[in-house]
């Protein structure tokens, strides 16, 4: 693919990257991502004190540790995450389609919106406005809103890539499949389970879009950036098209049909938690041709992936991909479930997803983009890397302590001693687990940091004016 | 069809989150037709109508403060009662929400890991046919017990203490305080604190072999014995 570009840029009649790609946006994407990362991570902080009970600030109302961790995971999945996304979309959607969003101000609109929505679903919270689903905390009337807002975002980026003639890049795929997928989870999840079914169907429906907004939101528009961005990398097209086409149309499939997993042993009907069960266990085998594909697509690189940051990022994120879905298919085991469910084996395992994988990416590709985009190196590459290691090692600790924890926790409870006896051995882990998560949050910070002071010291011209700029592969 | 538009907008967008959605939520929504959700009103049973009383004699004040007086009427009483557990039974579950509770409690006692021993009966569906139920409250992490049969199982003077600050009954409790359903002490809960107890009482007050744990002997109350 990236042998097609370069073929394109050379030609005069194709439009050049600042009349395609909204670079100031992007940027803000990204800064709005960072902060939101920020109050989250505060968030988790919060509550990880608490839980070692040395809480500096309780008996605050609007400080209560149960209404900041729904602040936790909504902040990193709509604040971080969302934004994220979007910028990134902002970046390689024109440059793929050679076309750019439908409308200039519809972005700027749609990015106002957003932040709305995310601070609005915040304050909500801390107000004690949340409803009861995972996910699903925003307060009743942002619901309408947010989905207002995912419209736009699916009218402004699908316009694009609609337009397009002749075959799509493997991107194209996950993105506009994503576009449906999220304006459709979202409107399951945050009107079915409210408004129109309870009890057990509830449960189902709920299971179902914790697991759609993961499976159906997150994990296609990380893929998507995947393809787009290792093949740039390497300057080689992926390994495997067949692969390619058995990892999205396997996903698709699978995916939305195991929601039940998250409720294994409850009331819902046994079959369906069988057949939720048996699917997990399917995608294991779609996501390993996927792997497979990214790693023969590395094969025969030398040590790139150890000497380029970014690529070190994407491939941490890859491998940490294959470890939780390896976990995957043992966790939804029900021999499995009885020992771990409602364990902090569960809150490691997301955390592996949700930061070693889907964060990793992002800040894998804020690394590439940001000097690009800034056209100015980053002011300390030293920072970048201790950014990397501290994220990924701090990581590392922080779910194979919950993971190991979540196990004593489930045989004390399955030897029936005594409820405290389960928090008395919990407690070494939770006090590794907050040290770890400083230790993440700590390199964020640096990253923060680092990314303000290049942006101090980035040449203040008109991009446009900028030449060498011009080129669609500014590899 | 595999990389076309159109292909992946209707087969994999629209026709695979369908087919997952009609499998995986209408099948349930079916199945569970038999069994119409409950409103908050028809939720009120003998013992939590007992309970809530029981919140009317320990704290007189704060009781009267939130909801008034009864009237002088038996009859008019009962259903005054019922008026005004109905209302602190929806409050309680909203700050049983909005706090986050459910993040720390699960409400469903499993089949495995001995926890019908621990906590009770396992649960059944038509337990959570109700509007409190809208969405289930069934849990995902359980840093405190389960609390589906918490109902009963302690006196409202100890959740009122527990709540107002956790450790002063479990030593080491990781639970957060949560004085702001108080005017200061324990004693005196807000009609939110009211409410939340209330919801804590309800919980599980619907079984036969309710409370599961502490042996019920049951303080006459008039009213109370009345309603019945
Ligand atoms: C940080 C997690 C956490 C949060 C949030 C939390 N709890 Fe707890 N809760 C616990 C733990 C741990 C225990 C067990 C230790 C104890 O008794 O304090 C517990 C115990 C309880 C008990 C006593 C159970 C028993 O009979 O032994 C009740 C009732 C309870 N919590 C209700 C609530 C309510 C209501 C809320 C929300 C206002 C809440 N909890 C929020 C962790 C939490």
């Amino acid at each position: 693919m990236s042998a097609g570009t370069n073929i394109v840029a050379s030609d005069r009649n194709f439009p050049k990257h600042q009349d395609l790609v909204e670079e100031q946006l992007v940027l803000w994407y990204f800064v709005a991502a960072l902060l939101f990362m920020t109050v989250s991570m505060l968030a988790g902080t919060l509550m990880g004190l608490q839980l070692i009970r040395h809480n500096p600030l309780p008996s605050i109302e609007i400080l209560s540790p149960g209404r900041w961790r729904m602040i936790h995971t909504n902040a990193i999945a709509y604040g971080f995450l969302a934004n994220a996304f979007l910028g990134i979309m902002h970046w390689v959607i024109p440059r793929l389609t050679l076309r750019p969003c439908l409308d200039r101000r519809l972005s700027y609109l749609i990015f106002a919106a957003w932040q709305f929505v995310v601070l609005a679903t915040a304050v909500g919270i801390i107000f004690g406005q949340a409803q009861g689903l995972e996910w699903g905390e925003t307060p009743v009337w942002i619901d309408p809103v947010a989905q207002l807002g995912l419209l736009l975002v699916a009218i402004n980026f699908g316009a694009p890539i609609l337009q397009t003639r002749g075959p799509m890049y493997v991107t194209l795929w996950y993105y506009l499949a994503a576009l449906v997928w999220t304006f459709l989870t979202y409107a399951m999840g945050n009107f079915v389970p409210e408004y129109f079914v309870c009890g057990s169907s509830a449960g189902a429906v709920g299971g179902l879009f914790i697991h759609d907004l993961v499976g159906l939101f997150v994990t296609p528009l990380g893929w998507g950036m995947m393809y787009y961005f290792v093949p740039i990398l390497l300057k080689r097209p992926m390994w495997s098209h067949g692969l390619s086409l058995v990892g999205f149309w396997g996903l698709a499939f699978f995916y939305p049909l195991q929601g039940i997993h998250h409720f294994l042993y409850t009331p819902i009907p046994m079959f369906l938690q069988y057949g939720a069960v048996l699917s997990t266990i399917a995608l294991e085998l779609v996501v390993v041709t996927v792997i497979i594909n990214f790693v023969g697509t590395l094969y025969g690189t030398g040590g790139l992936v150890v000497t380029n940051l970014p690529l070190r990022y994407f491939y941490t994120g890859i491998l940490f991909y294959f470890l939780t879905c390896l976990q995957c298919a043992l966790q939804v085991t029900m021999t499995f479930q009885a020992l771990i469910h409602f364990t902090d084996w569960v809150v490691g395992h997301a955390h592996m997803v949700m930061f070693g994988v889907f964060s990793m990416w992002q800040l894998g590709v804020m690394t590439y983009l940001v000097p690009r985009i800034l056209k100015t190196e980053w002011y300390s590459a030293k920072w970048c890397e201790w950014h990397y290691w501290a994220s990924a090692g701090g990581l590392l600790v922080m779910s194979g302590d919950l993971i190991l924890g979540g196990l004593f926790q489930g045989w004390s409870w399955a030897a029936l001693q005594p409820w405290d006896a389960s928090i008395r051995l919990s407690i070494p882990f939770w006090s590794v687990r907050l040290v770890a998560g400083v230790v993440i949050f700590a390199a964020q910070i640096l990253f923060m940091l680092n990314f303000y002071l290049t942006w101090r010291k980035a040449p203040r011209t008109n991009p446009v004016t900028i030449p060498d700029s011009s080129g669609l592969t500014t590899a | 069809m595999f990389e076309r538009k159109s292909g992946i907008i209707l087969i994999a967008g629209i026709g695979f989150f369908a087919l997952a959605f009609l499998s995986n939520a209408v099948v349930p929504v079916l199945m569970y037709q038999h069994m119409p959700e409950k409103t908050v009103k028809e939720l009120i049973n003998g013992n939590l109508r007992y309970q809530f009383e029981d919140l009317a004699q320990r704290f007189p004040e704060a009781f009267e403060n939130a909801y008034g007086q009864p009237p002088a009427d038996p009859e008019q009483a009962g259903s005054w009662y019922n008026d005004k557990c109905e209302t602190a039974l929806r409050l309680g579950h909203q700050i049983y929400v909005g706090e986050g509770c459910w993040h720390c409690h699960s409400q469903f006692v499993r089949p495995v890991s001995n926890e019908d021993r621990r906590w009770g009966p396992v649960s059944k569906s038509w337990e959570y046919q109700n509007e409190l139920q809208r969405p289930v409250m069934f849990g995902t992490r359980r840093v405190g017990p389960d609390l589906s049969r918490e109902g009963g199982r302690r006196s409202s003077d100890w959740q009122a203490v527990h709540l107002f600050h956790p450790e002063a009954l479990s030593v080491g409790s990781p639970m957060p305080k949560y004085p702001w359903l108080f005017d200061g002490a324990p004693d005196k809960p807000t009609a939110r604190g009211l409410a939340l107890l209330t919801y804590i009482q309800w919980l599980g007050s619907w079984h036969e072999t309710y409370p599961y744990y502490e042996d019920y002997i049951p303080v006459p109350i008039k009213t109370a014995a009345k309603s019945e």
